[in-house]
């Protein structure tokens, strides 16, 4: 096992151990906490709240990706090409504007909890997966869809067989950056009074307790850290199988 | 039979292929020669519809392919290209079986027909069905590509500078299976090339391209001995045509009685190799041999004359 390999292992196993038993590490936080705050957030569960916090994440990472894959999907086709400058500022449109603006926007459409922040993550989401899906398909080794086309493979059977297969590491590249963003962004969502690791944070903040911001902070950042490296190595994979490494890495 | 009916492809307002008019036989090798832009590929990729023409027809066995869809057609028609083009993804197995799966082969017909194509092309089933594209060599590559193009039993194949990317020796290795294999099945090859040399012993027929028009279209032995046109002829080099003429016919094709003395060539050498052996040997004159028996002889002043047009 690689050192890097060893010292993920290492914190994903007192990831755990923090969620689920978060006394073990009282000692720890309580060099942050002045004496008569508490070392440990104890407004609720930590592996509820991360649980939570994932599932926000994981449901508006899976929309971006439905959502901007099928996008780009129709702007490579013939019929949609005059739709791609079109769609490409509908994504840009989603990255410039702050998810925090997002929020307030919709709090008065949605009300207060998780659905504004489902909406700004999803919106804030789209654009890397759209831009890399994009440049997936576009960048096919040119030798490839000739033969596809040579074969007699259908528009449908190039897509599906030989174009989303050979795009798929960079699609997932593109999924990735956004769910190492929205992993982070969803932390505002407790403004908003959606449940994640964001309330241990403010609730840190507003108590003037460091531990708490800490935990807070902690988690997020090591889940952030996992949850790349075991996507960009699921990549590596799927471009070594393909024989494509070298090729497109966006 | 291949018809190509007066056919145009104008890109913007440039005339790509230009009026081109030209019938290829069944079972021949017809090998599109030309400068790089002469429009060759473009014309080779009208008859799979890959490129659509401006206007003129083409048919196939009579029948004109405007009216079959494009999928449809090109899954008859053996495509292989320059570079391979192999799935990057699917193993050579699973390359090779492209078509047929597209055709709806069952499963067994389908194994049993990539394992008798890979024999067929030196590759042990075995050791080369499950491997990835990136595990061949480029040779190797090139000839799962021809495999893959023949998997379905296809009367036409369509070649695009397929031996671009190989160096001289697998070259000539790759030539040669693909006369064999054309001999074998009796398909009907179309070969973009812009190497006289290889058009010279490949085709039946050469079509010589320039600047979108067709030049000149004949037997090999014609086209070195009257090219149509200046351009022609340079193609052709006119330092290397009494060579190019005794490239094309074999030693066994002009024996004469007599065995003279020396190491003997063999019958199935072209009059080209006979003649380099003669002057670097310094003999007037070689013994022939078949099979392990000394059959006749091959002599320079016989080699004089052929290598002049009839």
């Amino acid at each position: 096992m690689t050192i890097g390999n060893l010292l993920r292992v290492l914190a994903f196993a007192i990831l755990v151990l923090l969620l689920v038993n978060p006394d073990l590490f009282s000692g720890f936080f309580g060099l942050f906490a002045r004496d008569t705050q508490p070392a440990i957030y104890n407004q609720g569960n930590l592996l509820d709240i991360t649980i939570n916090h994932l599932g926000i994440v994981l449901a508006a990472t899976l929309a971006s990706t439905i959502i901007a894959v099928g996008l780009a999907i129709i702007v490579t086709r013939p019929f949609g090409a005059e739709f791609l400058p079109l769609s490409r500022s509908l994504a840009n449109v989603g990255q410039t504007f702050p998810p925090v603006a997002v929020l307030a926007l919709a709090v008065p459409m949605l009300g207060f909890g998780t659905a504004p922040t489902l909406v700004a993550l999803f919106l804030y989401g789209l654009l890397p997966i759209f831009e890399n899906t994009l440049t997936g398909l576009t960048n096919l080794p040119p030798a490839v869809t000739d033969a596809a086309k040579g074969v007699g493979m259908t528009g449908w059977q190039r897509l599906v067989k030989i174009e989303l297969p050979l795009a798929l590491p960079v699609i997932l590249a593109g999924i990735r950056l956004s769910t190492v963003i929205s992993l982070a962004t969803a932390t505002i969502g407790s403004t908003v009074a959606a449940r994640t690791l964001g309330e241990v944070i403010i609730a840190g903040l507003t108590t003037g307790n460091t531990a708490f911001v800490l935990q807070g902070g902690l988690i997020v950042g090591v889940l952030a850290v996992l949850i790349y490296d075991a996507l960009s190595a699921l990549e590596r994979t799927l471009m070594l199988r393909t024989g494509q490494l070298g090729r497109a890495s966006a | 039979m291949i018809e190509i009916d007066d056919i145009t492809k104008v890109y913007n307002t440039t005339a790509v292929v230009d009026r081109v008019t030209l019938t290829i036989e069944p079972h021949s090798i017809c090998v599109i020669v030309g400068t790089s832009g002469s429009g060759k590929t473009t014309l080779m990729r009208m008859i799979n519809k890959l490129v659509e023409p401006t206007s003129g027809h083409i048919r196939i066995d009579g029948q004109d392919i405007a009216g079959i869809p494009a999928y449809e057609l090109r899954r008859r028609i053996g495509y292989a290209i320059q570079g391979h083009g192999l799935f990057p993804h699917r193993t050579v197995g699973q390359n090779v079986a492209t078509v047929p799966k597209l055709l709806g082969w069952d499963k067994r017909k389908t194994a049993d027909r990539v394992d008798e194509l890979l024999s067929l092309f030196q590759l042990d089933p075995a050791e080369f069905r499950d491997r990835l594209p990136h595990e061949l060599s480029g040779g190797q590559q090139q000839r799962v590509g021809v495999a893959r193009a023949l998997a379905a039993g296809p009367n036409i194949l369509l070649m695009d500078e397929p031996y671009g990317a190989l160096d001289p020796v697998i070259r000539a290795k790759a030539q040669e299976d693909l006369l064999s294999i054309q001999r074998r099945f009796g398909t009907t090859v179309v070969l973009v090339t812009h190497d006289m040399e290889e058009a010279i012993h490949l085709g039946d027929v050469i079509a010589v391209m320039d600047k979108g028009k067709l030049l000149q279209c004949d037997k090999p032995a014609e086209i070195i001995a009257n090219p149509a046109t200046p351009f022609v002829a340079e193609l052709i080099g006119t330092s290397e045509r009494p060579f190019r003429l005794l490239s094309l016919a074999t030693v066994a094709d002009h024996l004469e009685p007599g065995t003279p003395d020396g190491e003997p060539i063999d019958a199935t050498a072209s009059l080209r190799d006979a003649y380099a052996e003669l002057l670097w040997s310094g003999r007037s004159a070689l013994p022939v041999r078949r099979d392990g028996q000394l059959v006749g002889q091959v002599t320079l002043d016989a080699l004089a004359r052929l290598a002049r047009p009839q």
